[in-house]
This record gives C-alpha cells, structure tokens and sequence, in this order.
C-alpha cells in the first residue's frame, strides 16, 4: 500500500490521535491531580505534593479493603484455576450430552450483566445457609472466574495437537503423568494469563460484590463509598497506584504470551 | 482424542457441572421463581403464582419507559462508541507502519483500569468546580460554571462510551487485521477510489467484528448501575437502578425479579440476534474469499 500524504489520511491520522487522547485524557488527569496540593481538583494545578499519598497510608478502612480484596483475589483465582482447568480438559476430552448447552452456560457469567448474577445469588445464596458475607463474595467472584480459565484453557486445548496425548498414551504413560508432561506444559502460559486476568477481574469486579457484601468492603466498593461521601483527592492517589499495578499486570501477562512454547 | 465417558471424566467434570448448577443456574431460576411471588403488607416474600409483578412493570410509566430510555440511551453509547473506534482501529490496522504492537496495547490497557477509576475520572473532569469548567472560565470563555455538564444523561453517555470504547476497539482492530492486504490493493487496483474500497471491501469483511463490538457496548451499557449513580443526575435512572432499588431501599422483591426477568430477556435476544448476524456475515466472508 502506497503511502501517500493529503487530506483524507490526515484526517484520519488526526481522528485516531484525537480518539486515543480521548480515551488517555481522563486517566492522565487522575495520575496528575493526584499530585494536587489542593483539596478541589480545578484549573490549573497549585503545585506539587505527595500529601495525598501520605493520607492514604493512614487511611486504615482503605488499607484493610485492598487486604481484603487481594485475599479474594487471591482465593478465588486458585478455586477458579483448578475447577476450570479440570472442566476444560473433560469438555475437551469427552463427548457427553448437554455439551452444546453446557459451552454456552458457561458463557452466561462473562455475558449477562453483572447485577443480574448478584442479585440472582442474593436472592438463593441465604435459602442455601450462605450468609451474606465474605464466604458468599469469594463463591460470586470464584463463579464468573471459572468461567473465564475455563474458556480460556479450554480455547488452547482446541489448538494443541491431539496427537501429543494419544502418542504419550501409546508409549505408555498413565493419564495423569501424560497430563503433567504433556499436556500442562502445553498451556502453561495460558494458565498464567488465565490467572492474571482472573486476578485483575476480581480485584476490578462491582456488581456481584456489592450484593452479597456484608461489613468488609472490597477496594472498589470502598472506592465507591469514598465518592458517595464526596470527592476526596485520597482516590486520585489510590486510582494512580492502581494504574500502576495495572500496567505492571499486563506487562507481565504480555511477557508470557510473547513466551509461547512452539508447539510441535 | 474423543474417550468414552468413564470415571476419570466425572472426577474432572462434576466439581464444574456441581458449582454451576448450585451457584449460577439455580439462583437465576430462584429470581424466576420469585417473579411470580407476591408480597404481604409487611414486604415478607408470600410463594405463589401471580403474574402481578409483571402487569405493575408494563403498566407504570416509570418503569416500563426507563426499559425503553435505558435500550435508547444504550443505543446512543454503542453508536458514538463505533464512530469513534473505526478510525483508531483503521488507522493502527491499515495506517501505523511502526509502533504497531504498542498502539494496540495502549488501546486495551484501559481494560486492566478499574471502572471505578475511569468513571471517577469523569467526575473530576465534568464537575461544577471540575477541571473543564474551571479551564473554560479561566480562559474566559464562561463566565459561570456550567453545572449541566455532570450529573446528566450526557454525562452518564461519555463516561459509558470512554469506559466501554476498548471491548469495541478490541474485536474491529482483529476483524481489519485479518482482512488480507491485497485484497484491498486489489480494489485499488481495479479503479475503485479509497472510499468505494473502504465501504465496498473493508467494511463488508469486517462485520463480524463490528457487530461484536457493537453488541459488547450495548449490552454493557444496558446493565450499567453504577456509572448512572455515579455521572447520572437524579433523572438519569437506567433500568439496573430500579432493579437494584426494589431488593434495596423499595424492598419489593417479585417487581424487582420481574424487572430483572425482562431485563434477561432483552440481553438474551441481543445476543441472540447479534450471534445469529455474526454467523450470517461471517459466511459471507469466507464465500467471498
């Protein structure tokens, strides 16, 4: 294609900067005023400090919600990888009825909106003796990232070679060992993305938790809170740090998808 | 390697088919099963049959209008979302020589951000004392604040576009990607100008993916309570908030399951009617290739 420089791909070089700014703009504004001296975020900034980043470490409702949420994360990314990665490889390994069914089931936490999910396991969650609580968080969280390890794994066990196991079977390697040579270093990396995306989603995640919530909040729904009571500069710098963590999160995950084992 | 089914199977399938079953499958159907409920003077759940919930939504105005301002103002966000996406996607897909893998990273990267975060970023921006009105009046274009720039339908419409921009972005920039270059050399080459190429070739092939995109938007925004709480004036009711009011401060538990039963509805033929269009265009491409 040749590239040549008028008016028609200016203007589209010039909609698609406009378009990132758009969407950069906002985030840069958070990092920036979380360096705000002042209390109000206004035009233009009145110097620099770190006073908000100093309050944040005092803020302790605000330290034990990320605790909280991390152990969430945490919990509910181990059940998720286990539960998930052994359904993957039973719907790709057998055929059974329901199958069809069951593929797009397991699709229904990912697509339908989240509030709906809360409050379907608001209203059935207390008929089964789970309290409204941290327990019935962790369950919430842990279903909808099954879901999302199960599709994942389940989409790279479609593209590795069949054959791989079957050529283990036939050289004699009971299923389980076949399984820990063969077929887990296959999706290796599809388990740590997995994981990472697991993890973020659940530190991320606001409809299901604010439901089934009880006393402990999460970091979001602590957030959330914040803002109710009013705009404080608290959050510029809690959003700033977690952009970070974020950034460093999908640095990570990049690392391990460029790391692909050649398969064959 | 397709094995028959045996006890190696259960022992993998059954912790997955028992936690779905129990945790996801049986509280939707409890919300179900509730819709059809109806309450005593003191709002305690009475079980029965009753299609009352149903006929209170469909006959107040306040609830079945916000279903339909809620599809409208869902519409509005998936609209301005894909206007805004096509140009990015074509450029980093067609336009970008260098810096190729960078551009489509900066384009996902909002999606590891906290909503909370980016709907927050709205506010500090919109607000009466916000940076943009206070940049405006500095620079002397507005004398007062314009308050009507938060805490309205407009502003609920911009952050659900920037929050919901990338899942639109993602699917188009793969579909334009995957369209082969020479095809639209081809084109080209055949006489046909840049325009002709783009809504004759590029656009064509790339359905599939715009129609993905386009129902991530649509049925995101469509469940969306927490940016009209938070960017949303006192009007900017979206159907989620009633919903999420009736098992809250409303305490009425068959309206709110019935609100939530429609609202499952309409989702469900979304997908349904999008995946049935994927499928349709996507035929068409690989007939055309």
């Amino acid at each position: 294609m040749k590239k040549r420089f008028d008016f028609l791909n200016l203007g589209i070089a010039t909609s698609a900067a406009l378009v990132m700014a758009f969407i950069y703009f906002p985030m840069l504004i958070v990092v920036l005023y979380s360096f705000n001296p002042e209390t109000v975020n206004a035009f233009p900034m009145k110097g620099f400090s770190l006073k908000w980043y100093g309050k944040l470490f005092e803020n302790t409702s605000l330290l034990s919600s990320l605790k909280i949420s991390v152990l969430i994360g945490l919990g509910g990314t181990f059940v998720a990888l286990v539960i998930g990665t052994m359904g993957a490889i039973a719907m790709h390994k057998y055929q059974f009825r329901l199958k069809r069914i069951f593929e797009r089931v397991v699709l229904l936490p990912i697509t339908l909106p989240g509030i709906l999910t809360g409050v379907a396991m608001l209203s059935f969650f207390p008929l089964m003796g789970i309290k409204i609580s941290l327990t019935a968080v962790i369950i919430g969280h842990t279903t909808f990232l099954i879901c999302i390890v199960l599709t994942q794994i389940y989409a790279r066990l479609k593209r590795l070679d069949p054959f791989l196991e079957e050529a283990a079977a036939d050289l004699g390697s009971p299923p389980l060992q076949t399984f820990w040579k063969v077929t887990l270093p296959n999706i290796r990396t599809a388990l740590i993305g997995s994981a990472m995306l697991a993890f973020t989603l659940s530190l991320d995640e606001i409809p299901v938790t604010f439901f089934l919530i009880a006393r402990e909040n999460t970091l979001p729904i602590e957030i959330y809170t914040m803002l109710r009571r009013g705009i404080t500069p608290e959050v510029n710098a809690i959003s700033t740090i977690i952009f970070v963590i974020s950034l460093t999160a999908l640095a990570i995950s990049i690392k391990f998808g460029e790391r692909e084992p050649s398969i064959v | 390697m397709r094995s028959k089914l045996n006890a190696n199977f259960y022992i993998l399938f059954l912790p997955l088919a028992l936690w779905m079953l129990l945790f996801l499958i049986f509280p939707y159907l409890r919300v179900l099963v509730q819709s059809f409920y109806t309450t005593n003077d003191f709002g305690v759940l009475q079980p029965g049959f009753s299609l009352d919930s149903y006929r209170r939504f469909f006959t107040k105005e306040l609830y079945y209008f916000t279903l339909i301002k809620t599809f409208g103002l869902s519409l509005v966000v998936t609209s301005v979302a894909l206007l805004i996406s096509i140009p990015l996607a074509y450029y980093i897909a067609f336009k970008a020589t260098k810096n190729k893998t960078l551009l489509y990273t900066l384009i996902i990267l909002p999606l590891w951000v906290s909503y909370i975060v980016r709907a927050y970023a709205w506010k500090i921006i919109l607000g009466g004392e916000g940076i943009l009105n206070t940049f405006l009046m500095k620079i002397g274009l507005i004398g007062t604040p314009i308050n009507a720039l938060l805490y309205s339908d407009f502003s609920v419409v911009i952050g659900m576009v920037h929050i919901y921009c990338p899942f639109v972005l993602m699917p188009i920039y793969t579909a334009f990607e995957q369209i082969p270059k020479s095809l639209v050399e081809a084109s080209k080459d055949l006489g046909a100008n840049r325009f002709t190429t783009f809504f004759k070739v590029v656009l064509p092939l790339s359905l599939p993916g715009i129609i993905a995109g386009a129902t991530f938007a649509f049925v995101l925004s469509l469940g969306d309570f927490l940016a009209p709480i938070l960017l949303g004036g006192s009007n900017t009711l979206f159907i989620s908030n009633i919903f999420q009011n009736m098992f809250g401060t409303s305490n009425d538990k068959p309206l709110g399951s019935a609100i939530g039963i429609v609202l499952l509805m309409v989702v469900l033929v979304v997908l349904e009617l999008s995946s049935k269009a994927e499928k349709r265009f996507g035929s068409l491409q690989s007939n055309k290739q």
